[in-house]
């Protein structure tokens, strides 16, 4: 293949992923946009979508209808794990940034001690629901990925309208703005905080569901989007949804192109640096002054 | 600091005395052990510097205990280096590179200090992975029997090991206190407890905490090149996201801010996952649940705890 | 050449303009207060003078040297010294470590770092500045442990700890008692000895007592200014603060 075609399906194959990635940097970014919290278990609640999605597909036996379960039944099983979390750990210490830090740890340590308990050490694929091949002049690309993408754009605009125009966005934007005195306008910020973590978490488990058949399930696959996830939301300003969305796909692309290239190490240790570059020269455009 | 001055080194004394003693009655296994624990800890010590007495979590360390472990590692696998030299060189590298890291990473506070200290972290660890030619990634290095041989002394021997990580432990005890009861530690402890006071009170406070990241990685660094050279192997598991981790479990097990509080957590960790593995094989969910618990109901850990409820006068 | 003066200083917060164009001067060795409404934009003022809030316009000059741009630690190095007006005593630390701080930073300014300094000189500065606020017995006990008064001395202690030539006082008296407040006039009237002092204050008897002039501010900028008496006697200001 000559070097057109060899880009273009390197752009193509860094969309699909950035997609992906937006979708689960948008959770992260959510929790700590609204509760100003670093949930280090995202990576988890990824991988545990990943997993329940394979575990659907091998119950059902059908690719298709197993994803057709897993995409709905995966959010609601992780959303209240999420809600569980939430109640009886992260409540109790009143959302206090380093310990949630320290918890979360914890969680990403028991989560994956449960899959490997119960799913086991392998990595296990899951075959795509269609199977169709989009026959372009130089190669056939997966309809499976196009698809992946679409369903992610269109979880991305549901997200937005619903933090845009609905009662429960105005909600959620009022508490990040200020949860005292939202507290006093009779908003209840501890089931605000609640919904947005397992939003946050429900986000995270959509997207390993869509990247299962095209990477395989694995107990330890959750680091890397929670690492990818960490250098989106700095990058994209903390806290900032649209932020997060763009260098999602700044990152996500240029991750493709540098994987293809040269190798994918290289790619995540430039995303790594660009992280530091950001952090010299943009500061403000960060955590701004509100972390602490 | 007047007063129970005496106690306290009769405390730290005596630890350091007990363990010296051990050495002759713990049976090879356990022996073994607390060699490695006592260098652990001396890692952990580094690691408390910073989280326990400055008030910066870093999420990386790893790094700085990796940067000790190759520079020494490296440098005796291909240029023969002798090991004393390798340490030192060890110790200086770390040094300089968390010198390095903090001129960038402290520009950051709180939650970004941790993510990018974290990002940080793991670059190296794939730099480590990339340059698979020269590190030979994930497999390590094994270090030649001949490479660690000092003198008359071989870092084979049991023995020398043992005692030459009880004076590495004590020798960062003694680092740690003089540092806490220094006027630096005051100015570190002061930052810890409220920054914006700090230097509304005339101190240029990014240098301290500069100051604070640096001697934190030395003693880091110079605790990881010990284990290269002791135990002979040099591998990119030690610059993992778990690393790090760990050092953050005994740290805060043990009681951040307290001196001995290192040591206690790694004690306890080591056993604790020791224990639960013979029965289980499953060390995660006992790290996993160590971390929850203490942020749940422990948040000053086992010695931060007996200080505040008997012992005031604990440094 | 005026001791502190601002000129056209300025800062806003997103769309409030808290200061705006605020031309201050400051003569050696009055006691200033700074007195007005919540709002008027007295902290933010001392706090651009003392480094704790950039400003966004104008200019800030110490002893004709313009020290605007200037990070905190730099103005405590030429003798601006502030304290605090939400108490923010090292809590878990003692009396005489909490002073022992700015002590040593007073004894290790303009020398090298690692310059040592003798303990009995840092000892004997911190009992020092403990006699003057009356805490010398409390010196080993942790800050937290102090009833509040005894907090707020010993906040002033730190700050006379590092030997002021400007010492900017943040609603001081607030929450102390009536025999603690006549303890303090006189404590801020020693100290006026060797060091000019900006007040902010809402406590009016104590305004009259102290200062020798009053700056009078409103919405950012200032209203009028002048002795006691003639604050007093003034129309405006009656509107816009006494009288409401």
């Amino acid at each position: 293949m000559s070097l057109g075609p060899h880009l273009l399906l390197a752009l193509m194959e860094g969309t699909v992923a950035a997609f992906v990635l937006a979708l689960t940097a948008l959770g992260l970014a959510l929790v700590f946009g609204v509760m100003r919290i670093v949930n280090v278990a995202h990576g988890e609640f990824f991988m545990l979508g990943a997993v329940l999605a394979w575990a659907f597909a091998h119950l059902i036996g059908s690719p298709a209808l197993g994803f057709l379960v897993a995409i709905i039944a995966s959010p609601i099983i992780v959303g209240g794990a999420a809600l569980a979390i939430d109640r009886m750990i992260l409540r109790r210490f009143n959302y206090q940034p380093e310990a949630t830090i320290v918890a979360t740890i914890g969680l990403l340590y028991i989560i994956q001690q449960l899959v490997l308990v119960f799913y086991g050490p392998d990595a296990r694929s899951v075959e795509a629901p269609i199977n169709f091949r989009i026959q372009l002049p130089w190669f056939g690309y997966s309809g499976y990925k196009v698809v992946v993408a679409g369903i992610a754009a269109l979880l991305l605009l549901a997200t937005w309208y619903g933090i845009a125009r609905t009662k429960l966005g105005l909600v959620m934007r009022a508490t990040q703005f200020d949860s005292e005195t939202a507290q006093a306008f009779g908003i209840p910020v501890d089931r605000v905080y609640a919904a947005v973590f397992a939003i946050g978490a429900m986000l995270a488990a959509i997207a390993g569901v869509l990247i299962v058949p095209i990477k395989q399930a694995y107990y330890l696959m959750g680091l890397d989007p929670l690492l990818l996830s960490f250098i989106v939301v700095i990058i994209g300003g903390l806290g900032s949804l649209r932020g997060a969305i763009i260098a999602a796909f700044v990152i996500g692309i240029s991750d493709g192109v540098i994987s293809v290239f040269f190798s994918p190490n290289l790619s995540k240790i430039l995303a790594t640096l660009l992280v530091a570059l950001v952090l010299v020269f943009r500061p403000e455009g960060l955590f701004g002054g509100k972390a602490r | 600091m007047r007063g129970p001055q005496h106690r306290v080194l009769a405390l730290h004394g005596s630890v350091l005395a007990l363990l010296f003693l051990l050495q002759f009655v713990l049976p090879a296994y356990h022996h073994t052990n607390f060699t490695s624990i006592m260098v652990l800890a001396t890692y952990g010590i580094g690691y408390n510097i910073l989280i326990g007495y400055t008030g910066l979590l870093s999420l990386g360390h790893a790094m700085f205990f990796a940067a000790g472990l190759y520079a020494a590692g490296l440098t005796v696998h291909y240029f023969n280096l002798d090991p004393v030299s390798a340490f030192l060189f060890g110790a200086v590298a770390a040094l300089a590179f968390a010198a390095a890291v903090g001129l960038v990473a402290l520009r950051t506070t709180g939650v970004s200090f941790m993510i990018v200290t974290m990002m940080f972290s793991q670059a190296c660890f794939l730099l480590i992975l990339y340059f698979n030619e020269v590190t030979r990634g994930d497999e390590g290095i094994v270090l030649t029997e001949a490479a660690r041989q000092i003198g008359d002394f071989s870092l084979v021997n049991p023995a020398v090991r043992y005692n030459l990580a009880l004076a590495l432990f004590a020798i960062a005890v003694a680092l740690c206190f003089i540092l806490i009861r220094s006027r630096v530690g005051r100015v570190l402890v002061a930052i810890r407890e409220n920054e914006e006071r700090v230097k509304m009170l005339g101190y240029h406070t990014f240098r301290y905490k500069l100051l604070a990241l640096a001697l934190s990685g030395m003693l880091s660094g110079a605790a990881g090149a010990a284990y290269a050279l002791m135990f002979g192997y040099v591998g990119a598991t030690f610059a993992s996201i778990e690393y790090s981790i760990y050092a953050l479990l005994w740290v805060l097990l043990g009681g951040s801010g307290t001196i001995l509080g290192p040591i206690v957590g790694a004690l306890l960790m080591f056993y604790l996952v020791e224990w639960t593995s013979e029965v289980t094989e499953s060390y995660r969910i006992v790290v996993g649940a160590v971390l929850v618990l203490l942020t749940l109901f422990f948040p000053k850990g086992i010695l931060g705890t007996l200080r505040e409820k008997r012992l005031r006068w604990l440094p | 050449m005026s001791f502190l003066e601002t000129r056209s200083l300025s800062r806003r917060f997103g769309g409030l303009t808290a200061v705006d164009q605020v031309d201050f001067r400051l003569d050696p060795g009055e006691i200033r207060a700074v007195i007005g409404p919540n709002g008027a934009g007295k902290t933010t003022l001392v706090s651009m003078i003392s480094g704790r809030v950039a400003p966004s316009t104008g200019a800030i000059l110490f002893g004709g040297d313009d020290i605007t741009r200037l990070p905190p630690w730099e103005r405590v190095a030429r003798g601006i010294v502030y304290t605090f007006q939400i108490t923010s005593v090292f809590r878990n630390l003692s009396c005489f470590d909490n002073v022992a701080l700015a002590a040593q930073r007073a004894l290790t300014l303009g020398k090298a770092p690692w310059h040592r300094i003798d303990h009995g000189a840092l000892a004997s500065a911190v009992t020092n500045a403990l006699q003057r606020v009356e805490l010398t017995e409390r010196s080993d006990t942790p800050a937290a442990n102090l009833p509040y008064g005894h907090q707020r001395l010993l906040e002033v202690a730190m700050s006379l700890a590092l030997k002021p030539r400007l010492l900017v006082l943040d609603e001081p008296t607030q929450g102390l008692s009536e025999a603690e407040i006549t303890n303090f006039c006189k404590l801020v009237r020693e100290i006026a000895a060797d060091a000019t002092i900006l007040l902010i204050e809402h406590n009016m008897d104590v305004v009259m007592e102290l200062a020798q002039r009053i700056t009078v501010m409103s919405n950012g900028a200032i209203l009028a200014e002048g002795t006691p008496a003639e604050i007093t006697a003034n129309a405006a200001v009656q509107q816009a603060y006494l009288g409401a």
